[in-house]
C-alpha cells in the first residue's frame, strides 16, 4: 500500500557514463498512484525492465530516488520494499512442489502454515493449478510453470505494488486471454498497484487504467488509453499506438501556420512561439483522414480490407498517408485528394506535441 | 521381388573405429584375462590354472588391507573435495577481470604433471628441509611423513586436495554460472535466505556437473597411483599402499602375472561396480514425484 514516486531517476549500466545516449533510463519523474493498474508500454530495448529492477530494488539507480509514500527507499534491498514481480520466463525452485513453491513466499517471512495453506490454495484455483499442488515443479510445462510464477507473485496479500514484467510471452494464446482477465479481475477485488510491462498494445490498453509510454529511455506519456490514442504527447506514441498509427508529415511552419508541400493545413495547436530550428511535423490519424474534393492530392497504393474498415495506403510524393474508410465507401480511382479533420491534427516539433 | 541391395561396404566405414578400439581395448584387456587363469614359470610357457589366482586374491589379507585403505582415501578425499570445491565455487566472483585470474589460479594444479606433484610435495613435506616439513617441525609439531603412517597419510591427502580440488571447483563454478539471474532476482524478492537460495536455487541446478565431478573423483582418485608412488611409495611400511601401487608390486616387482592379472580384473569390477551405483543413486531421484 503505497504511493510510489520516482524522483529524477537516472539510470546507466556503465561504470562512467558521458552523454545521454550512456543512459539506459534518462530522466524520469513519474508518480504511480495507489492501487493503480499500470501498463508501462514500449518497445524491446526502451528501458522497461530497467525501470521495474528498480522500482523493486533489484537495480539501484545511478541517479535520483525512488520512494514509497514519501519515504526514501531508493537503498532498501527488496525484501525491506514488500513488493512482488513476476519475471518474463518461468522461475520455479524445480526441487520442491508446486504447492511449496507458491507457499515459498510466505514461509520466507515466517507465516503460520494455516494461514499458509488457505492463501496457497485461493491462489492455486485462481490460476488452475489445484490439481497439480502435490506434483514436482520440474515436471510441468512452461506454460505450467510460467503460472506458477505468477501465483508466487501474487500469493501475498500485503504487497505495495505488484509487478508483471511481460509475464504471459510463453503462454497460450487462449490461456493469455483468461489469465490477463484473472489479474484485471483481482485488482479489482484487492486494489493493489500493479504495473504491466508489455510491447504489445492489446495488452496494455485492455489491462491498464493508465497506460505509461516508454521511449529510447523516456517516459513519453502517461494517460488512459483515450488520452493516448486522441492526444499523443510525442509522434512515437502517435505511432505505436493504434493500428495503423498515426501519420506523421513533414511539414513548414510559417507566422503560425503549418504547410505540408506547400498545401495550408489548419492544426488544433497552432505554435505560439517560434519554432525556428526544430524540425516540425503534423500527425494526424487515419481515422481522422477523408476523401475529398480539395485538398493534398494523393495517389492510391493499396487499399487493405480489415474487416469492417478497409486501410487505404495513400502516397503524396515520398510521403504516406494511411486513412480509414468504411467498408462501403468508394474510393476515387484518379485524381483523389485527401483533407484531415482540422481538430485531430496535431503540430509536433522535433516529435514533442507544440503545447 | 525384393529390390533392397546387399552391400556389405559399409563394414568399411565401421572397420577403422572396430580396429582402434580392439587394440587400445579389447585386446590388452583379453590379455589380462588370458594372464588370470593362466600359471607361467617363464620360456614363455603357460600352464591353465581355472580360476585359483581370483580365488587367491580374493582371499588374501594382503588384498583386503590395500582394498581397504584404497576405500578410505577415496572416501575422505570425495569428502573433502566436493564440499570445499563447491564452497570456493561459490565464493568465487561471477562478473567483473576477477574471474579469469580466478580461473587460471584454479587451472594451474590441474596442468602440472602428476609425478612433478609428487616430487613436489615429496621435498616439500620432507622434515629437514622441505618447507612444509621443517615449518611444522620448527613451531614444535613432530612431523614425519616417512616414518609416520599418520603423517603419511595427512600428506598424502593434503597432496590430493591440493591438486584435484581445483577440478570440483570448476565444474561447480560452470554450473553455477549457468543459472539465469532471473532465479537470484526472484528470490530476492521472495525472500529467500541465502542458505534457500543455495538449497533451492544452486545445489538442484548444479546436480548434474556434481554428478560428473562425483564420478570423476571417484575413479581417479580409485586408480591413483603415481603421486602417492612418488610421494610415499606405499610406505611407512604398507601404511600408504592403495591398491594400484600393490598391483605394481606384485606384478612388476614379484613378477606374478597370473595374481596380478586377476587382481587388475577384480580392480577394475569394483570401479565399475561402484561407479555404476554413485551413477544410479545421483541421477535416480530425477524419477521421483
Amino acid at each position: 500500500m503505497a504511493r510510489i514516486t520516482l524522483d529524477n531517476l537516472r539510470h546507466s549500466y556503465m561504470a562512467n557514463p558521458k552523454g545521454p545516449a550512456d543512459y539506459a533510463l534518462k530522466q524520469l519523474d513519474v508518480t504511480w498512484e495507489d492501487g493503480g493498474a499500470y501498463a508501462l508500454l514500449g518497445p524491446s530495448g526502451c528501458g522497461k525492465t530497467t525501470l521495474l529492477n528498480i522500482i523493486s530494488g533489484l537495480l539501484r539507480p545511478s541517479e535520483g530516488r525512488v520512494l514509497f509514500d514519501g519515504d526514501d527507499v531508493t537503498d532498501e534491498p527488496p525484501v525491506a520494499r514488500n513488493i512482488a514481480q513476476v519475471f518474463q520466463f518461468p522461475v520455479v525452485y524445480d526441487t520442491m512442489t508446486v504447492y511449496d513453491n507458491l507457499a515459498f513466499p510466505l514461509r520466507n517471512r515466517g507465516i503460520p502454515e494455516r494461514d499458509v495453506k488457505a492463501r496457497v490454495e485461493v491462489i492455486a484455483a485462481m490460476t488452475d493449478l489445484t490439481e497439480m499442488l502435490p506434483k514436482r515443479a520440474a515436471g510441468l510445462t512452461a506454460d505450467g510453470k510460467q503460472k506458477i510464477s505468477l501465483g508466487r507473485g501474487l500469493v501475498r496479500e500485503d504487497v505495495n505494488v505488484i509487478m508483471f514484467d511481460e509475464p504471459l510471452t510463453v503462454i497460450d494464446p487462449h490461456l493469455k486471454w483468461q489469465l490477463r482477465s484473472k489479474l484485471k479481475e483481482l485488482h479489482t477485488r484487492i486494489q493493489r498497484t500493479m504495473i504491466y510491462v508489455t510491447h504489445d498494445q492489446t495488452e496494455a490498453l485492455t489491462f491498464a487504467d493508465r497506460v505509461v509510454v516508454m521511449h529510447d529511455g523516456y517516459v513519453v506519456q502517461i494517460g488512459t488509453p483515450v488520452e493516448l490514442f486522441e492526444r499523443p504527447h510525442h509522434t512515437f506514441v502517435g505511432h505505436f499506438i493504434g493500428s495503423p498509427g498515426m501519420n506523421v508529415l513533414a511539414c513548414q511552419v510559417e507566422n503560425g501556420k503549418a504547410f505540408f508541400d506547400g498545401h495550408p493545413v489548419t492544426v488544433d495547436n497552432p505554435p505560439a512561439g517560434s519554432l525556428q530550428g526544430k524540425q516540425t511535423e503534423i500527425g494526424i490519424r487515419p481515422q481522422f483522414v477523408r476523401f475529398g474534393d480539395d485538398g493534398i492530392p494523393v495517389e492510391i497504393a493499396k487499399v487493405s480490407d480489415a474487416g469492417r474498415y478497409r486501410i487505404v495506403d495513400a502516397r503524396h510524393g515520398q510521403s504516406r498517408i494511411n486513412l480509414l474508410v468504411a467498408e462501403d465507401a468508394d474510393i476515387p480511382a484518379s485524381g483523389a485528394r485527401v483533407s484531415f479533420d482540422a481538430a485531430q491534427t496535431r503540430l509536433y516539433a522535433d516529435g514533442w506535441l507544440v503545447e | 521381388m525384393d529390390t533392397k541391395i546387399e552391400n556389405q561396404k559399409g563394414w568399411l566405414f565401421v572397420l577403422p573405429v572396430l580396429i582402434l578400439v580392439a587394440f587400445n581395448a579389447i585386446i590388452p584387456l583379453m590379455t589380462v584375462v588370458n594372464y588370470s587363469v593362466q600359471e607361467t614359470f617363464g620360456d614363455n610357457l603357460f600352464f591353465f590354472e581355472g580360476l585359483k589366482w581370483f580365488q587367491q586374491v580374493l582371499a588374501s589379507e594382503r588384498f583386503h588391507h590395500a582394498l581397504g585403505r584404497q576405500l578410505l582415501f577415496t572416501f575422505i578425499i570425495l569428502a573433502i573435495e566436493i564440499p570445499l570445491g563447491v564452497a570456493i565455487a561459490l565464493a568465487m566472483p561471477r562478473k567483473g577481470g576477477w574471474v579469469s585470474v580466478c580461473l587460471v589460479l584454479m587451472a594451474l594444479p590441474l596442468l602440472i604433471p602428476w609425478n612433478v606433484v609428487g616430487a613436489m610435495w615429496n621435498i616439500f613435506a620432507l622434515p629437514e628441509i622441505g618447507l612444509l616439513g621443517k615449518t611444522l617441525n620448527e613451531m614444535g609439531i613432530d612431523y614425519n611423513y616417512t616414518r609416520e603412517p599418520f603423517a603419511a597419510w595427512i600428506t598424502l591427502i593434503a597432496m590430493d586436495v591440493w591438486h584435484w580440488t581445483s577440478l570440483v571447483v570448476l565444474l561447480a563454478y560452470a554450473g553455477l554460472s549457468s543459472i539465469p539471474d532471473a532465479y537470484y532476482q526472484a528470490a530476492k524478492i521472495d525472500g529467500a535466505s541465502s542458505w534457500a537460495v543455495f538449497r533451492y536455487i544452486q545445489l538442484p541446478k548444479m546436480r548434474h556437473v556434481l554428478t560428473i565431478a562425483v564420478l570423476l573423483r571417484f575413479m581417479d582418485s580409485f586408480n591413483i597411483y603415481t603421486e602417492p608412488s612418488v610421494l610415499t611409495g606405499g610406505g611407512p611400511g604398507n601404511a600408504t599402499t592403495l591398491l594400484s601401487i600393490d598391483l605394481v608390486k606384485v606384478a612388476l616387482g614379484q613378477f606374478d602375472l597370473g595374481p596380478a592379472a586377476a587382481m587388475s580384473i577384480i580392480y577394475f569390477l569394483i570401479i565399475l561396480l561402484l561407479s555404476w551405483i554413485f551413477y544410479t543413486v545421483m541421477t535416480g531421484k530425477r524419477g521421483e514425484p
